[in-house]
């Protein structure tokens, strides 16, 4: 029994000299995660906030991961799921965009392009049973006009004015739908979306609190560095919880 | 330019540094009948003359639509220009398919540069016999481009090949500084001109030519044969080439776009 890498797509697979494959590599399941991103569109451009944990199954492993990044001139990505795929998503778009950019010939990829090249990858992969473990959600403007997509690993893939993956979607989009508008200040859309944070913090297992908010518009991008919410835990029910089970902890 | 033993194949240089084979391919487009490009800031116009071999026969087709955005016009062995048309067409649609975006036209044309180079640098190959006219729409406007058989490309204002170009070019010339603020209009009477002008005396009908247009808001299309044969008399009702004063004889838009249709009842309030 021998490894062998093949020269197809860069996999490995055990080869025993009666020339069977015994497959051993393809993504199964994640390891180090990252949970819900959120984005928006707001007046000037799109708003995309994480926060910078890197869950190992239940722990709270890594806590400083930049889980939003910038792609190009035009667009950010922000990914949830194995964060060693979308290490690996960067390198295939730093590429795309130094190819576009040695062009030098004033045209330029813009948000859209990139979200389909992505799709076209995580369709591809998800074809081939080896998929990118990620939702990601790319947003970016170019020439006033705003995107704002999400594409995942089973290359699902659409565009809306307010987007989230993971739990985001089931916490964050309920309070988007009802609150979001189109003329939201820079001011006005980081409060909604520090609401929306915080009930992530409060009800997803896998979030920490240290936030990250990154914008883009005309003029540029913006990663800001992280930061913490105030949460509240004076409720009355969780005070004293022992009253009513004498013996419980 | 007279036979040597430089020329026999394309892979040989002459002691001046010339590559005949690519020189005589540059010759097959002068050979072919005349086509003509000229652009604005917001369109790019193509023409082309078409004379069919005889009453009998179709005419041979040389305006190609290569997407909704670009467009070609040949000079030269027609089947070359075919054959380059459908890479044009594939180049579109591939890039079209990964990026949900129509290909930049400066970026189609050097991959097209590049599959003609090759072919003046292998010894079993022969140059492409053609010359393209590129018109195409992208985000930095709209743009004209010309092809040869040597691997070169120019981007022009405007620009004419094939056989007795030479007089479309003087017309052109003349009046390009002025196209970059252009109507559509000027642009599609002034293709007609200078189409004219190769048929050395010859009457203009909409018979012998063909136009093509692509511009904002606009797919690349060839324009129907009775619009052009409208704007070839409104040209003639005024003395001798188009006037940069609108005449009154100017005509009519015959590509009126069909009213919206009515707008229907409201639609059922979405449940989210």
């Amino acid at each position: 029994m021998e490894l062998q890498r093949s020269m197809v797509d860069g996999s490995v697979c055990m080869k025993d000299s009666a020339k069977s494959e015994i497959s051993s590599e393809r993504t199964l399941y994640p390891y180090v995660t990252g949970t819900s991103i959120i984005g928006m569109k707001y007046k000037d451009g799109v708003i995309l906030a994480s926060d910078t944990a890197g869950s190992y199954g239940s722990t709270l492993r890594y806590k400083s991961v930049e889980r939003i990044k910038q792609v190009g001139d035009h667009t950010l990505i922000g990914a949830s799921g194995e964060i060693s795929d979308f290490q690996e998503i960067m390198r295939y778009l730093d590429e795309l965009i130094l190819y576009d950019k040695m062009w030098d010939d004033g045209n330029s990829l813009g948000p859209k392009e990139v979200h389909n090249y992505l799709n076209r990858i995580m369709y591809n992969r998800r074809n081939k049973f080896n998929p990118l473990w990620n939702s990601l959600v790319l947003g970016g403007v170019k020439k006033g006009q705003k995107y704002l997509g999400t594409v995942n690993m089973i290359g699902t893939h659409y565009e809306d004015d307010h987007l989230a993956t993971g739990f985001g979607n089931h916490l964050a989009r309920p309070i988007l739908r009802s609150e979001w508008r189109e003329d939201l200040t820079f001011e006005e859309a980081v409060k909604l979306i520090e609401k929306c944070l915080l009930v992530l913090l409060y009800r997803d297992r896998s979030s920490i609190n240290k936030f990250q908010i990154a914008k883009i518009t005309d003029e540029g991008t913006t990663i800001f560095p992280p930061y913490a919410l105030k949460t509240f835990w004076g409720f009355s029910h969780f005070q004293n919880p022992s009253k009513g089970a004498a013996g419980t902890w | 330019m007279f036979r040597n033993q430089y020329d026999t194949d394309v892979t040989t240089w002459s002691p001046a540094g010339r590559l005949f084979q690519v020189e005589y391919a540059m010759e097959a487009v002068k050979q072919g009948s005349a086509a003509v490009g000229l652009r604005s800031k917001t369109h790019a116009v193509l023409g082309a003359v078409n004379k069919a071999a005889s009453d009998l026969a179709s005419h041979q087709r040389k305006l190609f639509r290569a997407d909704q955005h670009v467009g070609v016009a040949i000079a030269g062995l027609t089947a070359d220009g075919r054959v380059l048309s459908r890479f044009l067409r594939n180049e579109c649609i591939n890039h079209s398919f990964v990026y949900e975006s129509p290909l930049p036209v400066s970026r189609l044309v050097v991959q097209l540069a590049d599959k003609a180079q090759v072919c003046t640098q292998r010894s079993w190959k022969r140059p492409f016999g053609v010359g393209l006219l590129v018109a195409g729409l992208d985000e930095t406007g709209a743009h004209l481009y010309y092809n040869c058989p040597s691997g070169n490309y120019f981007e022009y204002q405007a620009f004419a090949i094939g056989s007795r170009s030479q007089a479309a070019k003087t017309f052109l010339e003349r009046r390009f500084q002025e196209y970059d603020t252009y109507s559509r209009e000027d642009l599609i009477k002034d293709a007609l001109f200078a189409i004219k002008e190769t048929l050395q005396g010859e009457k203009l009908t909409a018979q012998l030519c063909t136009v093509a247009i692509v511009g904002e808001g606009e797919a690349f299309h060839i324009i129907d044969q009775q619009t052009i044969q409208e704007y070839i008399d409104a040209m003639e009702l005024s003395t001798g080439g188009p006037d940069e004063e609108a005449d009154a004889a100017a005509p009519p838009s015959a590509e009126a776009q069909e009213g919206g249709e009515g707008a229907s009842s409201e639609p059922a309030p979405m449940d989210i």
